[in-house]
């Protein structure tokens, strides 16, 4: 049985990828499990200059999943390749996605510029949910012209593959996804958190100090999977899904949906040992399909 | 840190809308007091972190207090119900650091995790002193268990039910030399005891959490040496360390 899939010329061992904001910089969850029997991860999102993020609280509970605020906390870039990066050598042999977030076209590039630079880098994944400080704060998520502008800006700057992590926000992702393709991505990443917000009745005000937080968690997967459904018939580049999964029958599903790989996220949090448990339980899950190679499945629900 | 399955032994009340829960299972990642558990609950999400009040190899007490839906559903589970906990979460409380006479200030459901350090403070030989606050005395916990270790304890509550009408820190005059401070309770009170306390001490937080041991960020405060995560670099932090 082979669980191997591959992201633009990168073998994984397996599609399971921890998704960023979820894992940190890796070495928490090297106190819980071996690590290295992951596809890969992408670490937490990083921006050009430190950030502590929004005020607590951040964090609230939802039917099915969770909403967070946590506002990119992140050491920046930097530190990052300084500090993390030689940190998480000692516990992870394996290249890691680059997660990097930005407010202006000028920022990404510039991160994705030093990132570029660090061998145990091995895709860049490129969030546009944040907004746009110079485009009255819309998301560059939300329009294909600018996701446009940040993929052309990123490629401009790195050899290392290019994907375009999208927000399901978007009035129509499949457009954004096509946009972030014409401009020379090599993938994309689907789905960010849903936008939403939960009220204590006790204080009558809202729970996030932020008002507003991403939802994420099984309640999300079946948008998730649609939307992946929807980006892998308007694209031709691989997709990385994500978006609730917490099981190896999800990951299957995201994969007969369109997805090579697939990122797990809250999952993480409610369980440290989440992505073992999905690797463990990948090829007896394959086994009860008759799955032989992961490959063979990719986009398999849009065929006959 | 382990993530490990506990029977529930007994989930009794033991004061106005707070309960008691002893657990049996393996315990054994807990290795100081002030450090917490993050249980799994049936329907909810997210795990919900409590302090442990009390442990051994087998066994853990939890005492918590229904606030909202998470701790509403733990307060129903009978004896032999099953959890699913993440154990030995935090940095806990540094004992050794105590002195002689050590301080114990505990604000309502902020008392629990200063029962484990008072028993090892008095069995390290120390004498620790123990100040207690409440809103009132039906809700009063661990005042008899904390004079039965021999700890000296004093009691105020806002009404003036129990002890002394007021504050934590108006019992603070009439205790006489104190070497140290340990304090555990709601933020306003953390800031009234590190002000009021001219000696060094360390005092636990609390914030709702995403995942307890340090991956996601959710609880982060800002301290005199950077961001630092409650859960993982905290819950216990030195005085003045947390800038408000």
């Amino acid at each position: 049985m082979n669980t191997q899939v591959t992201l633009s010329g990168w073998t994984l061992d397996n599609p399971v990828i921890p998704a960023s904001g979820t894992f940190g910089y890796g070495y928490e969850f090297a106190e819980w499990y071996d690590i290295n029997i992951l596809g890969t991860f992408s670490f937490k999102g990083t921006t050009l200059e430190a950030r502590f993020g929004n005020p607590t609280p951040r964090i609230a509970e939802a039917p099915g999943g969770m909403l967070n605020a946590v506002g990119l906390q992140n050491p920046g870039v930097r530190a990052v390749i300084r500090e993390e990066l030689p940190k998480l050598k000692r516990v992870f042999h394996k290249k890691v996605i680059a997660n990097v977030s930005g407010f202006s076209v000028d920022e990404y590039a510039r991160t994705c510029a030093l990132l570029d630079r660090e061998e145990q880098v091995g895709l860049l994944e490129v969030n546009i949910s944040c907004p746009n400080v110079h485009g009255g704060g819309m998301a560059f998520g939300s329009s294909p012209e600018m996701a446009t502008r940040v993929t052309k800006a990123v490629k401009a700057v790195t050899a290392k593959p290019v994907y375009m992590k999208l927000s399901p926000n978007a009035a129509d992702i499949a457009a954004v996804a096509r946009a972030c393709e014409e401009a020379g991505a090599d993938g994309v990443c689907l789905i960010n958190t849903l936008l939403g917000m939960r009220i204590d009745p006790r204080t009558r005000r809202p729970i996030l100090a932020n008002t507003f937080g991403g939802l994420s968690g099984p309640c999300v997967f079946p948008v998730a999977l649609r939307m992946v459904w929807q980006v892998y018939e308007a694209v031709s580049i691989p997709i990385i899904g994500m978006g609730g999964v917490s099981t190896a029958a999800d990951v299957l599903e995201m994969l007969l949906a369109g997805a090579t790989a697939v990122e797990v996220g809250a999952a993480n949090l409610k369980n440290p040992y989440a992505c073992r448990d999905i690797i463990r339980a990948l090829p007896a899950e394959m086994a009860r399909y008759g799955i032989e190679n992961l490959t063979d499945i990719i986009g398999g629900a849009h065929h006959g | 840190m382990k993530k490990g399955l506990f029977t529930v032994m007994e989930n009794v009340s033991v004061a106005d809308r707070v309960l008691r829960m002893t657990l049996a299972g393996d315990a054994s990642a807990i290795v100081r007091p002030g450090q917490f558990v993050n249980v799994e609950i049936e329907g909810l999400y997210l795990r919900r972190p409590i302090s442990v009040c009390d442990w051994d190899a087998g066994k853990l007490v939890l005492i918590y207090k229904v606030v909202g839906a998470g701790t509403q559903k733990l307060s129903r589970l009978r004896p032999g119900a099953a959890l699913d906990l993440l154990t030995g979460l935090g940095n806990g409380f540094d004992a050794g650091a105590s002195g002689a006479r050590p301080l114990l200030v505990g604000g309502g459901v902020g008392v629990p995790p200063l029962f484990a350090l008072a028993r090892r403070l008095v069995a390290a030989g120390k004498n620790p002193v123990a100040a207690l606050g409440f809103n009132t005395a039906r809700e009063a916990i661990l005042v008899d268990d904390l004079r039965a270790l021999g700890v000296e304890t004093h009691v105020a509550t806002l009404d003036g039910s129990m002890g002394t009408k007021g504050l934590v820190t108006d019992l603070f005059p009439t205790l006489g030399e104190i070497t140290y401070f340990y304090a555990c309770g709601p933020e306003p009170m953390l800031r009234a005891v590190e002000n009021a306390l001219p000696t060094d001490g360390e005092m636990s937080y609390e914030e709702r959490m995403g995942c307890g041991f340090g991956a996601c960020m959710g609880c982060s405060c800002q301290t005199k040496h950077g961001p630092k995560r409650v859960c993982k670099d905290g819950p216990v932090f030195k005085k003045g360390e947390v800038l408000s």
